[in-house]
């Protein structure tokens, strides 16, 4: 039944969010959890569910995002008939690029109008979550929805105020949506993964258009809740949206617990670019504990409760704790880091000592040199 | 059509049984053996070819070669999935006249001669599926082209006393070759034949055809068809080889060349950037090196979860080492499961095994009577013993 959906990944929409890390490259390009990219996630659920068509919407700064999909093999997405198609702003004299999702959306209706599936689901790029989309798809058929969304219920208090929030009642209708709610508690997260069918895609476009809206959460979602039928789809498992540097460290640190890796890792595989990388080496010195550990690294020193990306180098005497050190990094002798997020090539030479906090992890930009 | 052709084809042997590695080669070719925790050994001479610029390659299969076939697939792994060129499964073939299984590796060559002529190659480079190395064929090739050879040979010194398990070559000051001596008893020198050679197509198309007449012949490049050349004056040249080559064709040899591969200056190192060893990459996370774990000197693929101990030793994609177990001086295949308080030492364990808790495979190195080896998919029962040097391909409960 999946095959009956195309999939649209939005590359850019949370770019803001996490500046430290996008600055560079696209919320898609973002490296997470040694060897993957936070567009693998997406693309992934969206393979493993039988989808093999997937357009992805960019805007700027797609340069590493291009590099990464490369021709889409190495998701099973280099296809004669559909695969990865990518969706660069279109733009002419009379039109600037979009600035909200809704124009981003009116920039690539040739991409479903081309298509004869019968749904669309639609997926931001902020959010690690193993979800099986034919469930998804057979819930929206049965309650004859419009737009399902498809949310996470918090069952601790969150700071709510990057997501959209759900109230649906027990049908699964959702009765209103909040955008941004600045009192966080108890919330049902909408995890910016959306399923509407290609022609109420298509019209709801054009009649946006029509009138004239620019929001698509605040002139559709909100506005429109009682005429629509938007449905909730309660996903049960693990979900971390990662909407700040403090989030990317809280959700990469808990990968180093089992029954995370086993949820995200363990029923499905993740789909990632290869590198060719040689197998990780660890020396007669080498001491790890409780961490990650990608291929083509060479560890020589001590690594404590952190995750290393493919290809880091850690040099003899040196103490690596509570850090996510990141693409072929090489850290020299006698260095200790704890809480600090490097990110790719970054060189820390001999004898430097470098600490942030849980809170606040110190972060390395790309290719600096400390 | 424009008729297009390829400077230069490889041929790549890869029919061989390899029946001195015994439990690891029961349904599998050896080439297709698992090597350095993340490739097989094919990935060596596959990797050597699209390094140095030799983009079509005919892989010769026989003995058990769906895993073979399904590992090479389209060869993209290797860039080889070319539109023209790339990488070709060839197999023993019925044809009109007669059809009959490859008989000797010239035979294998020679039953592929529609293949290469395809590509109106001028050289064609022969290869075989068991050796560890990096090597730049096109530095051979055009050593090939300098000194005007027919045929040139690669070769590496080796040991004197070992010299008689290789095929030597006696050789004038220039490289050229006078003599060639198949396993001699008495060997001149210590120059071997890798088995890798360069031949002008034309020459090599011409003996194929006369040895495949001749009904003397046991259809086979050493004992025949590279004596013959030399017999009938055509220039055959040796090119030196130095660096890393190991045949890996016994159970000794696979575990020493996997070790080779540790330590800060390892005797062969995978991991150089500017000649990449290609491989069917393991879809997996991070390996996972727990609280309670120990890892010294070792080499650790995708997806292990290690929370025992592991020294000295070489693990592939997914093996699990639960807490108090040990692993040492091992070579572990991919998947296998070592439970609590389990122990393997000295021992090659193939795919998929599991050895229950408390189970001891292998003895320390120094007391041992051999490398234990167990076939793939076996088990090894809680509390059980294997003795060093057992080869079992079947679960084992003890004697």
């Amino acid at each position: 039944m999946a095959n009956s959906a195309v999939g649209v990944i939005f590359s850019n929409i949370h770019d803001e969010n996490i500046p430290e890390l996008s600055r560079h490259r696209t919320m898609a390009s973002v490296p997470f959890g040694g060897r993957y990219r936070l567009i693998d996630f997406a693309l992934s659920n969206m393979v493993n569910s039988g989808i093999d068509t997937v357009g992805i919407v960019t805007k700027y700064n797609y340069q590493s995002l291009i590099d990464h999909l490369g021709s889409g093999k190495d998701w099973d997405l280099a296809r004669k008939d559909g695969g990865i198609i990518l969706l660069p702003p279109y733009s002419d004299e009379t039109d600037a690029p979009y600035t909200n999702r809704l124009e981003a959306l009116k920039g690539i209706t040739g991409f479903p109008n081309h298509r004869n599936e019968e749904y669309v689901i639609i997926s931001d790029c902020d959010a690690i979550v193993h979800i099986d989309f034919s469930a998804v798809l057979r819930y929206h058929e049965e309650k004859k929805a419009d737009i399902t969304m498809i949310y996470h219920e918090e069952t601790e208090k969150v700071d709510s105020s990057y997501f959209i929030t759900l109230d649906p009642d027990q049908t699964g209708r959702v009765r209103s949506v909040k955008i941004n709610p600045a009192h966080g508690g108890k919330e049902n997260l909408y995890i910016n993964v959306m399923v509407m069918s290609r022609k109420f895609l298509l019209n709801m476009i054009a009649d946006a258009m029509m009138m004239g809206l620019t929001s698509f959460g605040r002139d559709i979602l909100t506005k429109q809740v009682d005429t629509l039928k938007i449905y909730g789809y309660k996903f049960e498992g693990y979900y971390a949206g990662v909407n700040s540097l403090q989030k990317y460290y809280k959700h990469s640190m808990e990968l180093l617990d089992q029954d995370v890796r086993k949820e995200l890792f363990g029923a499905r595989d993740i789909y990632t670019k290869v590198r060719d990388s040689a197998p990780s080496k660890y020396s007669e010195n080498a001491v790890v504990k409780n961490s990650l550990i990608s291929d083509g690294c060479l560890i020589d020193g001590t690594v404590e409760n952190s995750i290393l990306f493919r290809g880091v180098k850690v040099g003899k005497g040196s103490v690596i704790k509570n850090s996510i050190v990141m693409q072929d990094t090489v850290i020299g002798e006698n260095v200790e880091l704890n809480c600090v997020i490097t990110d790719k090539n970054v060189v820390i030479r001999d004898r430097r000592h470098l600490s942030g906090c849980e809170e606040l992890p110190y972060f390395i930009a790309k290719g600096r040199m400390i | 059509m424009v008729a297009r052709k390829k400077e230069c084809v490889a041929m790549l042997l890869a029919g061989g049984q390899g029946s001195r590695l015994y439990a690891l080669t029961n349904n599998i070719a050896k080439p297709a053996v698992a090597f350095g925790a993340k490739y097989r050994i094919i990935d060596f001479p596959l990797s050597n070819c699209i390094n140095s610029g030799i983009d079509t390659v005919g892989v010769l299969t026989q003995y058990e070669p769906l895993e073979l076939n399904e590992y090479i697939g389209n060869g993209q792994p290797w860039d080889l999935d070319r539109a023209f060129g790339g990488v070709h499964i060839l197999s023993p073939y019925q044809a009109k006249k007669k059809s009959s299984w490859f008989e000797g590796t010239a035979n294998a060559i020679y039953q592929n001669m529609n293949f290469m002529q395809k590509y109106n190659p001028d050289y064609v480079v022969i290869l075989s599926g068991d050796h560890i190395y990096k090597m730049d064929y096109s530095k051979m090739l055009r050593a090939h082209k300098e000194t005007g050879a027919d045929c040139t040979i690669a070769a590496i010194e080796v040991p004197m006393k070992e010299a008689s398990r290789f095929g030597i070559l006696n050789t004038n000051p220039d490289g050229s070759i006078y003599q060639f001596e198949e396993k001699p008893k008495e060997p001149k020198s210590n120059l071997a034949s890798m088995g890798i050679y360069i031949f002008t197509a034309q020459k090599l198309f011409k003996y194929l055809k006369e040895d495949e007449e001749n009904q003397n012949s046991s259809k086979d490049f050493g004992k025949d068809i590279l004596p013959t050349m030399l017999n009938a004056g055509e220039k055959m040249f040796s090119y030196r080889f130095k660096g890393y080559w190991k045949d890996v064709g016994t159970i000794s040899s696979l575990w020493e060349s996997n070790m080779d591969l540790l330590g800060e200056n390892p005797a062969f190192d995978v991991g150089d950037s500017d000649w990449k060893i290609h491989s069917r990459n393991p879809l997996a996370p991070p390996e996972y090196i727990g609280d309670k774990a120990t890892v010294h000197n070792s080499m650790i693929a995708l997806g292990c979860e290690i929370d025992g101990t592991v020294e000295h030793s070489v693990l592939a994609a997914g093996v699990i080492v639960e807490e108090g177990a040990v692993v040492k001086d091992s070579v572990i295949m991919s998947d296998t499961v070592i439970k609590k308080g389990a122990r393997v030492v000295y021992s090659i364990i193939d795919e998929n095994c599991t050895i229950e808790e408390n189970a001891l495979v292998g003895q320390e190195k120094k007391e041992s009577a051999g490398i234990a080896v167990l076939g793939r998919g076996v088990k090894i029962m809680k509390g059980v013993s294997v003795p060093g040097g057992k080869i079992l391909d079947k679960d084992y409960k003890g004697e």
